[in-house]
């Protein structure tokens, strides 16, 4: 075989894996921009149509679109900032100092990636309605305000990316514990906390099963909830589902792709030391 | 006190006595002159350890709310719902402690069995296949030169995507009358399908959704495994006269078993917890039977049903008893996996 060959034979593959892969988001697009009718029609039409307002409009007449993505957004970025925030800095910690009982501490750490969730959520649901918290943004945010895996992958890059010489300067100079984190660390893990802020966003962006259970007031629901009853409600029509979405699906992979490079590096480091 | 026994003796005493340490602290003359030679070292020792533990504090500080989380929504949660598991409990009244009756009840329950087997068969039916198309699709990223960050995109933004998207997404494709793919096998002749209704085709539609979700970001996680493999083997092998299949599986495969393991324990993990993809897909019959997974059960997941025996039925007690059990399926699962990928390099 040709080096010719051999390469378009490799491309072409793998362009049949693409077109899988982002098949769906084509999809949507062409579901949503055409109306129910267009697509039951023989043979569908393949192409995008100009209906993406009128399905939108649908839509948003059958869910409170804006308001529970307002949620959504709220939740992810409030939990997004303290994990960043309270992740690197007992990650700093568990990186540059040693202090009593460190290594249980950090053992109990490594202990709860093995812990499933799914046993914690009926009693995790009852703390809630202890604090009032049921069908309350907080019972999202506050749970999920520090993680291990946050933890773990922001010690590993701390511990390589800070040099300690840099911390003893900045402790000469007068410098205590959480000045050396503020004002040498978090300048110098920017590009950790890139990745970790994505990682953190995407997931509560997508999450679901959580404010599924704890959201039980109907006009206070995040995104995801919102859009699976778009489905409950109105099987039959697809393209103003689509539309829901479409709308859903467009700010993280818009995020994604302009961080793409970055995220991958990051996502594949975390994998690679697990 | 013996000249012979104070050292075993002290240690013994001192923890037994904390009262009096405290004393100690605050009046360290009196107690030295007292007992010069048993407890007096250690007494003074503590003090000095508290204060060395107390000039911590900041240390301590900054990792206490990670584990502050950790107990109130983890480790209480997970202690109180073993407890759960044993009692009758409608998350109202007065929870009733009834020993093992839940878990009998679970062994001869024949819904947990067929979620039990429906997990089992989803879960096989998208790993093996998708494990083993990440492989290739990795080896194949490997090989090219141009077009590599695109690639490397494209595969992965399945995973970013959120799967209530993509249920709706797939549950329009496979719809019966005029869902994408029945149209298409209308139009080559082919006999149509009705893909969410039959107890095969529900499962292998939930797999093919979480395949098309992970494929790409197990693949991405192989091709930097496979970018960490020394050049110079590959030399060696090509010298040695072996082929492009045989240094697959001779080197690209073995230097690569602690990654697969990885992906193995992750997919073993993630893939006996769906529950997003059935609970959508099948979400529209929910006015007649909440979270049923859909027509004959066929979709009905462990986790699916954990949730519906607790949050639809408020059968707490029931629901930890079932989680419990799935569980207990995860690890078996898990350590079986273990033992199979990480025994073959012997």
């Amino acid at each position: 075989m040709s080096k010719r060959t051999k390469g378009i034979l490799l491309h072409g593959t793998l362009m049949i894996g693409v077109v899988l892969s982002l098949f769906p988001f084509y999809w949507t697009v062409v579901l949503a921009t055409n109306n129910t009718s267009d697509v039951y029609h023989n043979p569908p039409k393949l192409i995008f149509g100009g209906q993406l307002f009128t399905n939108i409009s649908h839509m948003l007449s059958n869910i409170d679109f804006f308001g529970s993505m307002f949620n959504t957004l709220l939740v992810a970025v409030s939990t997004t900032a303290l994990v960043l925030f309270l992740d690197s800095l007992a990650a700093f910690t568990f990186a540059k100092y040693d202090f009593p009982g460190k290594r249980f501490l950090f053992g109990l750490l490594l202990l709860t990636f093995m812990l499933p969730m799914q046993l914690a959520l009926i009693p995790e649901f009852e703390i809630m309605v202890k604090l009032n918290w049921v069908g309350d943004l907080r019972a999202l945010v506050v749970p999920a305000a520090a993680n291990a895996f946050g933890i773990f992958w922001m010690r590993q890059y701390t511990s390589s990316a800070v040099p300690s010489e840099l911390l003893e300067a900045a402790k000469l100079d007068g410098c205590g514990f959480f000045r050396q984190y503020w004002h040498v660390c978090l300048p110098i893990i920017r590009p950790g906390l890139a990745f970790l802020g994505i990682y953190t966003f995407v997931g509560a962006w997508n999450d679901y099963i959580w404010p599924l259970i704890v959201l039980v007031n109907p006009n206070r629901i995040t995104l995801q909830v919102a859009l699976a009853q778009l489905n409950t409600a109105h099987g039959a029509d697809y393209s103003m589902i689509m539309a829901g979405a479409l709308l859903a699906l467009l700010p993280v992979v818009l995020v994604f792709v302009l961080f793409a490079r970055q995220f991958m590096a990051g996502a594949v480091k975390g994998a690679l030391r697990g | 006190m013996s000249s012979s026994r104070p050292t075993a003796q002290a240690p013994r005493e001192s923890k037994r006595t904390s009262p009096r340490m405290r004393i100690a602290r605050d009046t360290p003359r009196p107690s030295r002159a007292r007992t010069p030679s048993g407890p007096a070292p250690s007494a003074r020792r503590r003090p000095g350890r508290a204060r060395r533990v107390a000039s911590f504090w900041p240390q301590y500080l900054a990792i206490s709310p990670f584990y502050l989380v950790f107990l109130v929504f983890l480790l209480i949660p997970i202690v109180f719902s073993l407890y759960l598991a044993f009692t009758s409990w409608d998350g109202l009244g007065a929870i009733k402690f009834v020993g093992l009756q839940q878990f009998r009840f679970l062994v001869k329950d024949s819904t947990f069995w067929l979620a039990l087997r429906n997990t089992l068969i989803i879960w096989v039916l998208s790993t093996v296949p998708m494990l083993f198309v990440s492989l290739v699709l990795a080896s194949l990223i490997n090989a090219t030169r141009r077009f590599t960050a695109f690639y490397r995109i494209a595969f992965f933004i399945p995973s970013v995507t959120s799967i209530v998207a993509i249920a709706l997404f797939f549950s329009a494709i496979f719809s019966e009358n005029y869902g994408l793919v029945n149209v298409m096998l209308h139009a080559m002749h082919l006999p149509t399908v009705d893909w969410l209704s039959d107890a095969w085709t529900i499962k292998l539609v939930i797999a093919i959704l979480m395949s098309w979700q992970w494929t790409g970001y197990n693949a991405i996680i192989y091709l930097a495994g496979m970018q960490s493999i020394p050049p110079e083997l590959y030399e060696a092998a090509k010298v040695d006269g072996a082929g492009p299949i045989r240094t697959f599986f001779s080197i690209t495969i073995p230097m690569l078993r602690p990654i697969i393991l990885f992906t193995v324990i992750v997919s073993t993990v993630t893939g006996l917890q769906s529950f997003t993809e059935p609970q959508v897909l099948f979400g529209s019959s929910a006015s007649v039977n909440p979270n049923s997974g859909g027509p004959g059960q066929a979709g009905l997941t462990l986790i699916l049903y954990f949730y519906h025996q607790a949050f639809d039925n408020n059968n707490f007690g029931y629901g930890a008893a079932i989680a419990w059990a799935a569980f207990l399926v995860i690890v078996l699962f898990t350590a079986i996996n273990w033992r199979l990928v990480a025994r073959k390099d012997r």
